[in-house]
């Protein structure tokens, strides 16, 4: 099977428009007649759910959560990029279409990120019309700040809470369709299969987590804006409930998975504590517009920190090694975060970590020159002459609690440390997952009637994702993208009619779905789910994360069929399937990581090269910097399932760059 | 108004009457102290003018029309609390089996309707004590100082008066009704230890209430906020504790006089 | 960071089958805890203890655990969130209790959020409040005039963003002693009341949203500012007060 990315012809800056020139349209009297299943509710489901609905089409939305409000974009923290340039500091659609190019390394589509850019604006108009209270400065107008990897301030936020707001508005736009009964919202259900009638995408198959009931629910198009999978590390930044189940299900009824292998490890993060651990929490990118990150530049010192002898504020200026400004001078702690991540492993790994965990894994994020500088601008701004040390700390320190009051607190509260005082310690973890269901232009996967969009896609962020893109994405694709494509397909689909759901392919799914309950219900085990999650997200974060070796990965692929295979012996899922049983739904989604993840190491061991998120220790520079090899590898890994991820087969979609230039990326 | 948010159809309109009526009955207190405060003047001069305000309040036409509101009030007010203390208990059928209540919220606050009950039982008994013993008991009538002739309601002394049924009679013809002597039922009524106790207890109530009260009416009606909030909470502990307290010292300052 | 003392702790935990069964307390010793854990992480724990016995774990509603969803519940210690001010139980930190402690740990009571199993409530009143006219009423077309074209001043900008920044988690609803949804209403009347796009809509929205809230089941408001001092972002009762106001002006001329 070939794979058609069905970009259009032209300019790279008309495609779009010419695009949208050219669609079918369905006519407002037959977009009743037509359902829409959209799964996931979070910023790309909720915006496409709304948005849709608006149009005047049947929606039935699912998320697993007790309320839309609580999908995880809720919880990105920094910002969302649009180019509006209201700064006035030289952004244009096409700068974040390159940057956003070049900060995925050269490894996303072109005329997909393109249009992205283009709509960003869109989005910023968008949203506030819908009472997202955005930050705006004294004039009343929008604020902005900067992110990693560019070189303006187009970054649109809310503090530090700018996904919940997008989501909060996205979820208000989906309660005025859902009031008008054009939007059935269906909580607390997980979508555990796709059913497929005569090639097309035509319902899921759900299991209601209060009851355990399995419905069946049919439509005319089935779109996916489920998220990522970085809890296949176990560890990471996701919700708890964040899960691959609905992207896996799709991938196994014949959606090609593409680039598995493109993780984001996000270098801001609050380290490990301990074993008991289940979750890691971010510290917000914004965080580097005015933390300077460090090690100690002597192994002597890093130790003393670590056993605690030593305060990091009483270690010298000169005995401070400032790593990233010394290796990235232009962009120095704004580096992209694949970067900045692999540079602190490097300095951890050669034993300069600050954090007394098993695997010293730790840097500093320091504010103190932050508040010394902006306790000096308050001072002069307040007319204070000749202030004193403790006065401009102390307006400093004021100025950086407006700006990132809620992150300090928050980690504070987590480590009992105050970062006022002494340097945040903080260290990458997983955070996003750049790879995705493979989709085409329209957003469609190769299966015909099945969409993906936001992070459950593979399309616009290529091997590493820029800081405040994410939402950027996941609102494109919901308000402004999806809206048009999906309609030039439901638009042969007005004389069809009600899919019914007494179709054999419902029953056969719905049989599955049921079988593999069973299974897991009735399997008498001795192990909780966790024991085999916590395992493989050991096996995937120490072979199959920041630096991978072939050696690594070949590993890590035998060790998660192996602990797939116990994992069918041993799991103990107590509690009955027709009830609301928690175990059983982790059951559920750890099955489907433990094939995800073996895709995912050979997705890695496969992509002989390094490039943004992945990063193979065979393939680097002699500065230790990412060695893309683009005559053999600039293409998209999409993969078809055929029964084992060991036996999926590789689909090169090529990337054709015809606006930039392929360029070794540099930041320094 | 639209059918939906009829004067008494939700919580909120609810709460406005309970705060509109409440702040009524604040004011209302703050009038009955000024004319209570006529108690601490010692002597015939004392006891003149507290029984010339006992008629002007009760046969001035504009006195009246606001006792009614009063009593419409304070009956409004009670049987407003009555409905929403139903409804408070209504919202959470099960409660928990361990609440610590009072790390978020103060004592008063949590039990208006307590105290909202202890003031009427006060109300009825504070009524039935002088208002009613005023207007229906075997009340002493005010005399001139010498204590020779009784003394009409405008204060003038009738030498030779003779007082039957309330009316002044001199030499058969009825002169008007004669000036009740409700400063005298006050002093005996608070050589009653038992009765000075249980008004000062009634005020501490009162207090509380207040403390929550006062304020709560200005966030029920909407008038907080940043601005105002800091002065309406000063003036709410101000109200609270002074005028209880007031009205607190004057049984008590009776009963060590009369004793 | 620290390598404190492990705790050893008893808990009453809040057993309940389902929405029909009745509850009790039930009784668990849980030993080993380091301070550094969650709150969730210890109930994790006590999870795979009770698996491994062969016992049901506890059923209790949490997502994100970075104190933003607003899934994660609990009356813990007789407070909404447990003792801590300003965080979600998510957020709580075991440091936060002593070894030996009795720790009670309850659903969220109130009519309006029904017990589901153990300690997960039902809260989807919530979501019908937020249909009854937490939006406004714009389309998501794209087409609407530039984000900079109406200023707003940035006091009201930051004070809707402070209404705004409710996690819908119905701490509110759990301290008060009526089982109140104020709060959780007035953040929302007040995030659009603040912006001037959500004027055009005002009058009818609050209306419309207090009436659910009522008919949820949820109790009137005490002003006893219990929601305030629970709420784990800090929301203000003033925006109780400015929804009192709204709906005066609203009831008055509506």
């Amino acid at each position: 099977m070939s794979l058609d990315s069905k970009i259009p012809e032209g300019p790279l800056k008309d495609k779009w428009t010419n695009y949208k020139n050219n669609i079918n349209l369905v006519n407002p009297a037959n977009k009743r007649n037509i359902d829409v299943i959209v799964v996931g509710t979070g910023l790309a489901g909720g915006s496409a759910a709304a948005t849709l609905a608006e149009l005047g089409y049947n929606v039935k939305a699912f998320c697993y959560q007790d309320s839309p409000r609580r999908a995880h974009s809720i919880a990105a923290q920094g910002g969302i990029n649009a180019a509006k340039n209201y700064q006035g500091d030289g952004d244009s659609t096409y700068r974040l279409f390159y940057d956003t190019i070049k900060g995925g390394d050269y490894r996303s589509r072109e005329a997909n990120v393109y249009r992205l850019a283009e709509v960003s604006t869109n989005i910023i108009d968008q949203c506030v019309a819908q009472g997202v209270p955005f930050a705006r400065d004294y004039g009343g107008l929008l604020d902005n700040r900067s992110f990693g990897g560019v070189l303006v301030s187009r970054t649109f936020y809310a503090k530090g809470q700018t996904g919940q707001q997008l989501l909060l508005g996205a979820y208000s736009a989906m309660n005025r369709q859902i009031a008008k009964g054009k939007i059935q919202m269906y909580n607390r259900h997980e979508m555990v299969d796709v059913v497929i009638v005569d090639g097309k995408a035509r319902g899921i198959i759900a299991r209601n987590l209060v009851t355990g009931e399995i419905e069946r629910h049919s439509a005319h198009a089935v779109v996916l804006g489920t998220g990522g999978y970085g809890n296949v590390f176990f560890l990471s930044t996701n919700a708890m409930g964040s899960n691959v189940t609905a992207a896996w299900k799709a991938h196994k009824k014949g959606a090609f998975f593409a680039n598995p292998c493109y993780t984001q490890i996000h270098p801001t993060c609050i380290p490990v504590h301990g074993t008991q651990q289940s979750k890691l929490t971010l510290m917000s990118e914004s965080l580097r517009n005015d933390g300077r990150i460090w090690v100690p530049k002597n192994l002597k010192d890093a130790e003393a920190v670590r056993n605690g002898s030593l305060k990091p504020t009483d270690i010298k200026e000169e005995d401070r090694d400032y790593y990233l400004e010394r290796r990235y001078p232009s962009f120095g702690n704004l580096v992209p975060r694949d970067v900045a991540s692999r540079a602190a492993k490097e300095r951890c790994d050669a034993g300069y970590g600050v954090v007394a965990n098993d695997t010293n894994e730790g840097v500093f994020l320091d504010f103190a020159a932050a508040i010394q500088r902006y306790g000096k601008e308050e001072a002069l701004v307040k007319g204070i002459s000749n202030p004193s040390k403790e006065e401009i700390t102390s307006l400093g320190e004021k100025v950086i609690e407006t700006k990132y009051g809620n992150l300090f607190d928050m980690y504070k509260q987590i480590t009992n440390d105050n970062p006022y005082k002494t340097p945040m310690r903080i260290y990458p973890a997983v955070h996003y997952t750049m790879g995705g269901l493979w989709v085409d232009y329209n957003l469609m996967t190769n299966v015909e009637g099945m969409y993906a969009i936001g992070e459950a896609n593979f399309s616009d962020h290529g091997a590493n994702r820029l800081g405040a893109s994410a939402l950027m994405q996941g609102l494109a694709d919901g308000y402004f993208v999806l809206p048009y494509t999906i309609g030039d397909y439901l638009a042969n689909d007005i004389r069809t009619g009600k899919i019914s759901t007494d179709l054999p392919e419902f029953e056969a799914a719905e049989k599955k779905a049921k079988d593999e309950i069973n299974k897991l219900i009735n399997n008498n085990g001795t192990k909780p789910v966790d024991y085999f999650h916590k395992k493989l997200g050991l096996i995937m974060w120490n072979k199959v994360g920041m630096a991978r070796t072939t050696e690594g990965l070949n590993e890590a692929i035998s060790e998660i069929a192996a602990l797939r295979e116990e994992f069918y012996k041993e799991v103990r899922v107590p509690g009955e399937a027709d009830e609301l049983n928690q175990e059983l739904e982790k059951a559920g989604r750890v099955a489907d990581f433990l094939e995800l993840g073996e895709l995912f190491a050979r997705d890695a061991l496969e992509r002989e090269e390094s490039c943004g998120g992945h990063f193979r220790e065979e393939y680097k520079t002699e500065e230790g910097e990412a060695l893309r090899r683009d005559d053999e590898f600039a293409y998209v890994s999409a993969w078809e399932y055929t029964g084992k991820p060991s036996e999926a087969i590789l689909h090169k979609d090529k990337l054709e760059f015809e606006n930039v230039e392929l360029k070794t990326r540099s930041y320094k | 108004m639209s059918e939906s948010t009829g004067l008494l159809k939700s919580h909120i309109v609810k709460k406005y009457w309970m705060a509109f009526t409440g702040l009524f009955l604040c004011l209302f207190l703050t009038g009955h102290l000024a004319g209570n405060l006529q108690l601490f003047i010692t002597g015939y001069a004392g006891q003149l003018q507290f029984n010339q305000y006992a008629v002007f309040m009760t046969t001035n036409p504009a006195v009246k029309l606001l006792s009614y509101v009063t009593y419409i009030s304070i009956l409004f007010h009670a049987i407003d609390g009555i409905v929403i203390s139903m409804a408070n208990r209504k919202a959470r059928p099960q409660g928990y089996a361990y609440s610590k209540p009072e790390k978020n919220s103060m004592w008063s606050s949590r039990n208006m309707g307590v105290l909202g009950t202890i003031i009427l039982v006060y109300i009825v008994v504070h009524m039935q004590n002088f208002w009613y013993e005023y207007k229906f008991g075997t009340t002493p009538y005010m005399m001139n100082e010498d204590g020779t002739a009784p003394l009409l309601k405008d204060g003038t002394a009738i030498p030779n008066g003779e007082i039957v049924d309330g009316m002044i009679m001199q030499a058969g013809e009825n002169l008007g009704p004669a000036m009740g002597d409700l400063y005298t039922i006050v002093m005996e009524g608070f050589a009653n230890p038992i009765l000075v106790v249980f008004y000062v207890l009634a005020m501490a109530a009162m207090g509380f209430h207040l403390i929550h009260g006062f304020q709560s009416a200005f966030q029920s009606i909407g008038l907080r906020n940043k601005k105002y909030s800091p002065v309406i909470t000063k003036a709410g502990y101000a109200f609270a504790i002074l005028v209880p307290l007031l009205f607190a010292i004057i049984p008590v300052y009776l009963f060590i006089m009369a004793a | 960071m620290s390598a404190a003392k492990k705790l050893n702790l008893t808990l009453k935990v809040w057993r309940q089958k389902n929405g029909n069964a009745k509850g009790n307390l039930e009784t668990y010793p849980l030993n080993d805890i380091s301070p550094d854990s969650s709150f969730l992480e210890m109930l994790d724990i006590l999870n795979n203890e009770l698996i491994n016995k062969g016992e049901s774990p506890v059923v209790f509603d949490h997502d994100c655990r970075e104190g933003i969803c607003g899934s994660c519940s609990l009356y813990i210690n007789g407070e909404p969130h447990g003792p801590a001010r300003l965080v979600t139980t998510c957020q709580l930190h075991m440091r936060s209790f002593k070894d030996g402690e009795t720790i009670y740990i309850e659903p969220f009571r109130a009519k309006a959020f029904p017990v589901i199993k153990d300690l997960m409530v039902d809260r989807s009143a919530f979501d019908r409040i937020q249909h009854a006219g937490g939006y406004i009423s714009v389309n998501t077309s794209g087409n609407t005039q530039d984000a900079n074209a109406i200023p707003i001043e940035k006091e009201n900008a930051d004070e809707a963003f402070y209404s705004a920044a409710c996690i819908g988690c119905g701490a509110c609803v759990a301290a008060c002693k009526n089982a109140s949804a104020s709060l959780f209403v007035a953040a929302k009347v007040s995030q659009y009341t603040l912006l001037p796009q959500g004027q055009v809509e005002a009058k009818d929205r609050v209306l419309n949203m207090v009436k659910q809230a009522e008919k949820e089941g949820f109790g009137p408001c005490s002003n006893t500012g219990a929601c305030e001092v629970e709420c784990p972002k800090g929301i203000s009762i003033e925006n109780i007060a400015r929804m009192n106001r709204e709906y005066l002006s609203a009831t008055i001329s509506k």
